[in-house]
C-alpha cells in the first residue's frame, strides 16, 4: 500500500471554478498540481501551462528506426541470397519503399504508444487520492501540501467554488 | 462551428457515462439472436474448413485458369472493409470532424475485425496453413529469402502493420473509457476493467501525453489506411493480365474501400443504434454525412468503372478490350452488371437529403453496397478467365466449399463485432464529454 501523499482534494462540477482554482494555486506556488478530468480540456491545459510533451521524439526516433529497419531487411537479405528476379537489380530501391514505408508506420505508432506510457509513468501518481466522479462529471484538483498547510488550502479552494474539500495523509 | 455545436448531444457528462455504460448491461433478445446467428454461420465456416483440411483444396472450386477465386475476392472484400474505420477515426479526427465521435469505435472495431476476417483467407487458400509463417521474412534452411520484389510480400507487410496499427488506434481510444465503464461498475466486473484500464484516472499527466500520441498516431495511421489497399491493388496492377495492368488501380481500389467500408458501417450500426438504445447519441446527422461520404467514393468508383471501359477501348488492345467486352457481355455478363448497379447507381440516390436521412433506405443502400462490392473483386478475380490465349480461356465454378468459407467470415466478423459491442462502449465517452461543454458558474467566462 503506497503512503498516502499529504494534501487537499477538490471536487468541481464547474469548469471555470476548477480553472480560477489551478490558477490562484499556481499563482501561490503550487506547482506540484494534479488535475483529474473525464476528457480533455483546453482550458485546464491553459491553466497548467505545461511543455509540450516529448511523445514527439518517441514517435519521430521509432519512425526512422523502422524506416531504416525496412530498406536494410530487404537490401541485406537480397544481398545475402542473390537472385536475380525478372532483370532487375538484386537491391532494387523502388519495391523496397514498399517495405521502408510500412515498417516507418509500424515502429513509429508502436514507439508513440510505447512513449505515452512511459512519460504518464515517469509521474507517479501513488498515494494521491482519486474518486470514481473524476471520471465521470467532475474535476478533481490534488494540492500537495504539508499538514500545517491544509486548513488555508481548503478555505481557497472553498471560497473559488469547489462542492466538496477533503484533506489527506496523516 | 454553428452547424457542429446545432448537432452537439444535448446532454450532461453523466448522462452520457450513463447511457453508454447501459449498452454494457444485459443485453436484449435481439442481441442474443444477432450472436446465435453469427456463430451458427462460423461453425459452417469451421466445418467446411475441417473439410478442407482432410480433403484439400481440390473441394473448393478451383478451376484453371482461375484457381483462387471466391476466397482471394472475399479476402479482398475484407480488407476493403476495413478501410472505413481508420478513415473515420484517424482522417477526420486529423481534420477535427465533430460528426466521427459517435461512430468512430464502432468502425474502429469493425476495422480490426474485418482484417482479422481477410487474414484466415491467405491462410486458408495456402493448403498447407501449418507452414503459413513461411510468408514471413524467415530464412529456409538454404537461407533463401522472401523475393521483396513482389507485391504478395509487400501485402504481407501492409495487412499485418495495418492490423497492428488499427488495433493498437482502437485499444488507446478505448482505454479512457475502460476507466470510465470501471469506475461505474462494481464487483468482478469492476476488477476486470480496472485491469484493462492499466491504472488511468484522467490525471493531466497522463491527458498531456495521451492527446499528443494520439495526434501523431492519427498521422500515423493517416497514410497508412491509403497505402493498404494501394497494396492490395498492386498484387493485381504489377502483373500483366488484361483487366488488371492499370494505373488507375490504386486509387480506384482505395475509394471503393472506403465506400464498401462505409455500406459495412451502416449496415452494422443502423441496427446496433436500436438494439442498444443509443439513438440519441448516434442521430440522423451522423448518418446524413456518412452518406455524403458514401456519394463522393461511390461516384469515384464510378468514374473508374467508366475510365477502365474507356481506357480499354482507346488504348486499341485488342486483349483488353477483349477483357471488358467479355465483362459486359460474356458469361459472367451478370456480375458485372451487378458492381455498376449496385456500386455506381443505387450510390447515386444519395444526392438526395430525403434519402440520406431515411434509415430504412440507408440500410437497403448499404446490403446493396455489399453484395455490389463483393461482386466488384468477383468481376476483377474473373478477369483470368480470358487472358491472352482464348485456347486457355476459363470459368470459374465455386463450389460448396466456397460459399461454406464466405459464409463463415461473416459469422466470424460477426461474432468478434456483438461480443465486442457486449463487452466495450461502442461510443467513444470520452471524446463525446469532449465536444459537450461542462457547466460554468459564470455566463461567458473565459
Amino acid at each position: 500500500m503506497a503512503k498516502t501523499v499529504s494534501g487537499v482534494l477538490a471536487s468541481f462540477k464547474y469548469e471555470d471554478c476548477a480553472v480560477d482554482a489551478i490558477k490562484g494555486l499556481k499563482s501561490k506556488g503550487f506547482k506540484d498540481l494534479t488535475v483529474y478530468s473525464a476528457a480533455p480540456n483546453h482550458l485546464i491545459e491553459e491553466a497548467l501551462d505545461q511543455p509540450v510533451s516529448w511523445v514527439r521524439a518517441f514517435t519521430l526516433i521509432g519512425a526512422l528506426t523502422g524506416c531504416a529497419a525496412g530498406f536494410g531487411m530487404s537490401i541485406w537479405m537480397s544481398l545475402d541470397w542473390p537472385l536475380l528476379v525478372g532483370g532487375k537489380p538484386i537491391a532494387a530501391i523502388p519495391p523496397y519503399v514498399v517495405l521502408g514505408f510500412e515498417l516507418t508506420i509500424l515502429y513509429g505508432a508502436l514507439s508513440t504508444v510505447a512513449g505515452v506510457i512511459i512519460l504518464s509513468a515517469l509521474k507517479s501518481l501513488k498515494g494521491r487520492p482519486f474518486k470514481p466522479e473524476f471520471s465521470d462529471d467532475t474535476i478533481g484538483v490534488f494540492v500537495p501540501c504539508p499538514p500545517e498547510q491544509r486548513s488555508t488550502i481548503r478555505l481557497f479552494l472553498e471560497g473559488v467554488g469547489s462542492e466538496e474539500v477533503t484533506e489527506h495523509g496523516a | 462551428m454553428t452547424a457542429m455545436l446545432d448537432h452537439t448531444p444535448k446532454m450532461t457528462h453523466a448522462e452520457v457515462t450513463r447511457d453508454v455504460v447501459a449498452t454494457l448491461q444485459t443485453p436484449s433478445r435481439g442481441y442474443y439472436l444477432a450472436l446465435f446467428g453469427a456463430i451458427g454461420l462460423f461453425l459452417v465456416g469451421l466445418g467446411t474448413f475441417v473439410m478442407l483440411l482432410k480433403e484439400g483444396l481440390g473441394l473448393a472450386g478451383y478451376n484453371p485458369p482461375i484457381f483462387w477465386s471466391v476466397y482471394i475476392t472475399t479476402f479482398v472484400f475484407w480488407v476493403g472493409i476495413g478501410h472505413a474505420g481508420t478513415l473515420i477515426s484517424a482522417i477526420l479526427f486529423l481534420f477535427r470532424s465533430p460528426w466521427r465521435t459517435a461512430v468512430y469505435r464502432s468502425t474502429e472495431a469493425m476495422t480490426v475485425f474485418a482484417v482479422m476476417t481477410a487474414g484466415l483467407f491467405p491462410i486458408i487458400h495456402i493448403g498447407r496453413q501449418w507452414i503459413f509463417y513461411w510468408l514471413l521474412p524467415y530464412p529456409n534452411q538454404r537461407w533463401l529469402w522472401p523475393n521483396f520484389k513482389s507485391p504478395l510480400i509487400w501485402d504481407v507487410f501492409a495487412i499485418s502493420t495495418y492490423l497492428t496499427v488499427s488495433t493498437t488506434f482502437l485499444i488507446v481510444g478505448l482505454v479512457p473509457d475502460i476507466a470510465a465503464v470501471r469506475d461505474k461498475m462494481s464487483g468482478w466486473r469492476k476488477k476486470l476493467y480496472g485491469a484493462l484500464s492499466i491504472g488511468w484516472t484522467g490525471a493531466d499527466s497522463q491527458w498531456r501525453h495521451y492527446t499528443r500520441g494520439y495526434v501523431y498516431l492519427a498521422a500515423l495511421a493517416t497514410p497508412l489506411v491509403l497505402s493498404v489497399h494501394s497494396v492490395v491493388s498492386w498484387d493485381f496492377a504489377m502483373s500483366v493480365i488484361p483487366g488488371w495492368h492499370g494505373t488507375i488501380f490504386a486509387p480506384y481500389f482505395v475509394a471503393g474501400a472506403i465506400y464498401s467500408g462505409i455500406g459495412m458501417v451502416m449496415t452494422l450500426v443502423i441496427p446496433l443504434r436500436k438494439v442498444l438504445k443509443i439513438e440519441h447519441l448516434i442521430t440522423e446527422y451522423h448518418f446524413d454525412n456518412l452518406s455524403k461520404l458514401t456519394l463522393l467514393t461511390g461516384s469515384i468508383l464510378f468514374y473508374a468503372y467508366t475510365m477502365e471501359y474507356f481506357v480499354a477501348w482507346y488504348s486499341g488492345n485488342t486483349f483488353e478490350q477483349t477483357t471488358f467486352w467479355m465483362r459486359a457481355f460474356g458469361p459472367m455478363w451478370w456480375g458485372g452488371w451487378t458492381m455498376i448497379i449496385c456500386n455506381g447507381f443505387v450510390s447515386q440516390l444519395l444526392w438526395f437529403k430525403k434519402i440520406r436521412t431515411n434509415l430504412t433506405a440507408l440500410f437497403v443502400i448499404s446490403i446493396f453496397i455489399n453484395i455490389g462490392m463483393w461482386f466488384e473483386r468477383f468481376v476483377i478475380i474473373n478477369s483470368l478467365g480470358n487472358d491472352f490465349l482464348p485456347y486457355a480461356w476459363g470459368r470459374m465454378n465455386p463450389t460448396w466449399a466456397d460459399w461454406g468459407i464466405l459464409a463463415g467470415s461473416f459469422g466470424w466478423f460477426g461474432m468478434y463485432f456483438l461480443l465486442f459491442a457486449r463487452t466495450f462502449p461502442v461510443v467513444a465517452i470520452q471524446e463525446l464529454k469532449e465536444i459537450i461543454p461542462m457547466p460554468r458558474r459564470k455566463r461567458g467566462a473565459h
